[in-house]
């Protein structure tokens, strides 16, 4: 059976907490931040909440239902969304079907996570039994040394090299600097990225994200309340999602979206040449070079090409990653898999500030989660569409 | 090629000794069948009862079919590496030591992806034989290496933190005069030990052997009495900070059975086998502990070797066998003390010896030759449980697949 439309549901009040590199304040400052800076941006008060997602790594002991008495909320619709940089995007797709179902009226999505001295490595150690078991023990580099045994595959396969990556490092850096809340202020260039000292070989300083605190959020209700309250909002026009996909492929060269992109589109009604700006999960730009493959953006295999034939800054012709991504902006834990998403938000009710692309009536956001041993898990993707399109 | 390991440098007293550190060290349950299979130098993987697939990582139930019959079988080690990586940066403090570090992605011809440490001579692309290894924190980790021998591949740096190789080492045997260890002094320095001290209980009534081991190049012979705690505790003094393995060849051994023996005769038995052991491990243990992060020729091994029937009782040697028994038991609560130290206790198993003591029994016996070049195989290969000879062997297999029908064989029940 054809997933159901959107019709009738809207997003709205993208807000971004500044991010840290280290903070003493916990999950839960963060996530009451962002909650109650997307109230104050709709011009809400919190008794006006009824349903509520949160994604964050670092709420321990409490899970999101601790979270309503901790900050006063009675939801009738509660959601957690344990998928890391699938976060956003699955987020999105579950607050849509509750409030088109009548489950809930107003719900708001938040993904927040502390950053303390060495929480980051407690993170990683315990990250998956999977993790803790087989890949952990092994050098213990984290996520950098999978993905970079993922690259070192993709590189091998298709012939893509480190300056291919650059690129996207690099235009992303150029957009950051548009971006106030970046972590990242100073520009990078290809020599720079090139150069940087080795993390996992391949890659080098520039493919990692930094690890921060930060919170982001938005709002999910129907198109008439959004309307009736004055605010900006975009238009779900296709979502995807899915988890371990193609199991059988010894080493991840391919993520979800290839399973659904044909899905994605046709629920659209319109193909990826249609899209304005385009959101990818980066935690490290082999990751996003296969989105634009497996998303239908070029053929796979020919990531690297595409990314040699076109701008990915704002003013490019493939505007991508408009805030700076993850790699640039910072990956605050689970709101790493927000940040596209708020961003894309963002661009298409025209309140991209200086990142703004000019006439983005479309954007696709892209999700990417959870390396439970040797591949990211989760994928998921949405076209959003301003409200004039 | 693997580079000659270089000798280590005189130590410098005036440098902070290094503390040790471990790798990771939680595993689920289901992962610890690696260790157990690593423990022993197997290559084991978990199959479907029901539908034979191999799944790696450890899982509770098979992806395949979601059957809960998971057996850990033996499995083709060979696969090739379709990825590699050097890591550079690690928030780990063992691995932190030890940075760049190499991980690679096999594919098993067995069918599932293993991520593994990778012997130097390997890289992407390379056909390998897979290993399951004890690493310093006493867990199985798996290891790519070349598929055919290499001259000096065991000194590889990755390799040499899984196992206990005597090359460059320092090693005291406590025994001179047990059968096995003038071959296990050759067998070590064949294997290029550094130096080897034996220890020789009551030194007043000389044997020939005294004479014939004392002679020897890089060998020298100190006075110990596992069944003296001031005789150890003054040779600990001397060498415990440059012992980097120790392997108790001592022994006490008196047939019969357990109605018609004489206490006397298995105080003996305890006092040197039990308690001896002990008291080794009081006076040597925490200084070998506290050098296990110190280079190339940091502490390593705690050797047992141990009857067969620690795990089973022969009737014959019933007074004996109880020793053993003990033995093994202290033997696995010193594994347990040493944990945090990563010093590795080893227990050779071994079916009846060739010597005196067991002259009437049948062959397969095992001789002192064949017992010293197993010591030596299981420092080499890092195991912790090792099994000497067929009758070990043997009767190690039924002791797994169930104890009680061994113990109603060994009473002469088996037809």
């Amino acid at each position: 059976m054809r997933r159901q439309d959107y019709s009738g549901v809207v997003v709205t009040a993208p807000v971004s907490v500044p991010y840290l590199r280290y903070s003493q304040e916990t999950a839960h400052w963060w996530i009451a931040r962002a909650l109650r800076q997307v109230l104050e941006t709709a011009g809400l008060a919190p008794r006006d909440l009824d349903g509520l997602s949160v994604s964050s790594f670092t709420l321990f002991p409490d899970t999101p239902v601790g979270l309503t008495q901790h900050l006063g909320l009675s939801p009738r619709w509660l959601d957690t969304i344990p998928m890391g940089g699938a976060s956003g995007v699955v987020a999105l797709r579950r607050a849509a079907r509750a409030v088109q179902a009548g489950d809930a009226d107003m719900v708001a999505c938040i993904a927040g996570d502390a950053n303390r001295i060495d929480s980051f490595r407690q993170l990683l150690s315990s990250f998956s039994r999977f993790a803790m078991d087989a890949s952990y023990p092994y050098g213990s580099g984290g996520p950098n040394a999978s993905f970079a045994l993922i690259a070192d595959a993709y590189m091998a396969e298709y012939g893509a090299t480190r300056a291919d990556f650059g690129r996207i490092a690099v235009a992303q850096r150029a957009n950051a600097l548009q971006y106030p809340n970046a972590i990242m202020k100073k520009p990078l260039t290809l020599e720079d990225y090139l150069t940087a000292r080795p993390i996992a070989e391949p890659f080098g300083l520039y493919d990692c994200v930094m690890p921060c605190a930060g919170a982001e959020g938005f709002l999910v209700m129907r198109e008439e309340e959004a309307a009736r309250r004055g605010l900006p909002f975009a238009r779900i026009a296709a979502t995807i999602e899915r988890h371990n996909a193609f199991p059988e492929d010894p080493v991840q060269l391919r993520g979800g979206w290839a399973m659904d992109v044909d899905e994605l589109y046709a629920m659209a009604g319109f193909g990826p040449e249609a899209i304005d700006v385009v959101e990818t999960y980066d935690d490290y730009p082999v990751i996003s070079m296969m989105q634009f493959e497996d998303l239908g953006f070029c053929a796979k295999g020919e990531g690297a090409r595409f990314v040699r034939e076109h701008d990915l800054t704002i003013s490019g012709d493939f505007p991508h990653n408009t805030s700076g991504g993850q790699l640039s902006a910072g990956q605050a834990g689970a709101a790493g898999g927000y940040l596209g998403l708020v961003e894309a938000i963002r661009q298409v009710t025209g309140q991209a500030g200086g990142t703004q692309v000019a006439e983005a009536g479309t954007a696709l956001v892209s999700g990417f989660g959870m390396i439970n041993y040797d591949r990211g898990l989760c994928s998921g993707a949405a076209i959003l569409t301003g409200a004039d399109r | 090629m693997t580079g000659k390991l270089a000798p280590p440098r005189k130590k410098n007293p005036q440098l902070r000794q290094r503390v040790p550190t471990l790798p990771p060290q939680a595993r689920s349950r289901a992962a610890l069948g690696l260790t157990a299979a690593a423990a022993r130098g197997a290559f084991e993987l978990q199959h479907c009862a029901e539908c034979g697939t191999v799944q790696y990582p450890p899982r509770d139930a098979c992806a395949a079919c979601l059957s809960v019959d998971l057996l850990w079988r033996a499995t083709a080690r060979d696969g090739q590496i379709i990825a590699e990586t050097r890591i550079h940066a690690s928030p780990d403090s063992y691995y932190r030591e030890r940075l760049p570090w190499r991980a690679g992605l096999v594919r098993l011809a067995a069918g599932p992806t293993v991520l593994a440490h990778l012997h130097g001579e390997v890289g992407r692309g390379d056909r390998v034989r897979m290993d399951l290894k004890l690493d310093k924190a006493g867990q199985g980790v798996m290891i790519a290496l070349p598929q055919q021998r290499t001259p000096d591949m065991a000194d590889d740096d990755v390799l040499r933190t899984l196992t206990a190789h005597p090359k460059h080492r320092r090693v005291l045997i406590t025994d001179l005069r047990a059968p096995v260890t003038r071959p296990l002094i050759e067998a070590l320095l064949k294997a290029g030990a550094a130096h080897v001290f034996v220890g020789e209980a009551e030194s007043w009534r000389r044997g020939s052997d005294h004479a014939s081991i004392a002679g020897l190049d890089k060998v020298s012979v100190l006075p110990l009495d596992v069944t003296d705690a001031t005789s150890l505790k003054k040779l600990a003094a001397e060498i415990g900070g440059k012992t980097d393995i120790l392997i108790n060849t001592a022994r006490h051994v008196r047939p019969g059975g357990v109605l018609g023996a004489d206490t006397v005769f298995a105080r003996e038995e305890f006092e040197t086998n039990a308690l001896g052991l002990m008291r080794l491990a009081q006076a040597f243990g925490p200084a070998m502990a506290g050098r296990t992060a110190d280079g190339v020729n940091s502490a390593v091994a705690f050797v047992n070797i141990l009857s067969v029937h620690a795990l089973s009782a022969d009737p014959h040697y019933g007074a004996f066998s109880a020793s053993q028994a003990a033995a093994l038991s202290i033997s696995q609560t010193l594994r347990a003390e040493f944990r945090a130290s990563g010093l590795r206790m080893i227990n050779v198993f071994s079916g009846p010896t060739d010597d005196e003591w067991h002259q009437p029994l049948p062959p397969p016996k095992v001789a002192p030759k064949a017992l010293a070049s197993c010591v030596v195989e299981a420092l080499c290969e890092g195991l912790e449980d090792a099994f000497c000879g067929d009758v070990a062997k043997d009767l190690e297999e039924r002791w797994r697949r169930d104890p009680k029908v061994l113990e109603r064989e060994l009473q002469g029940g088996g037809a």
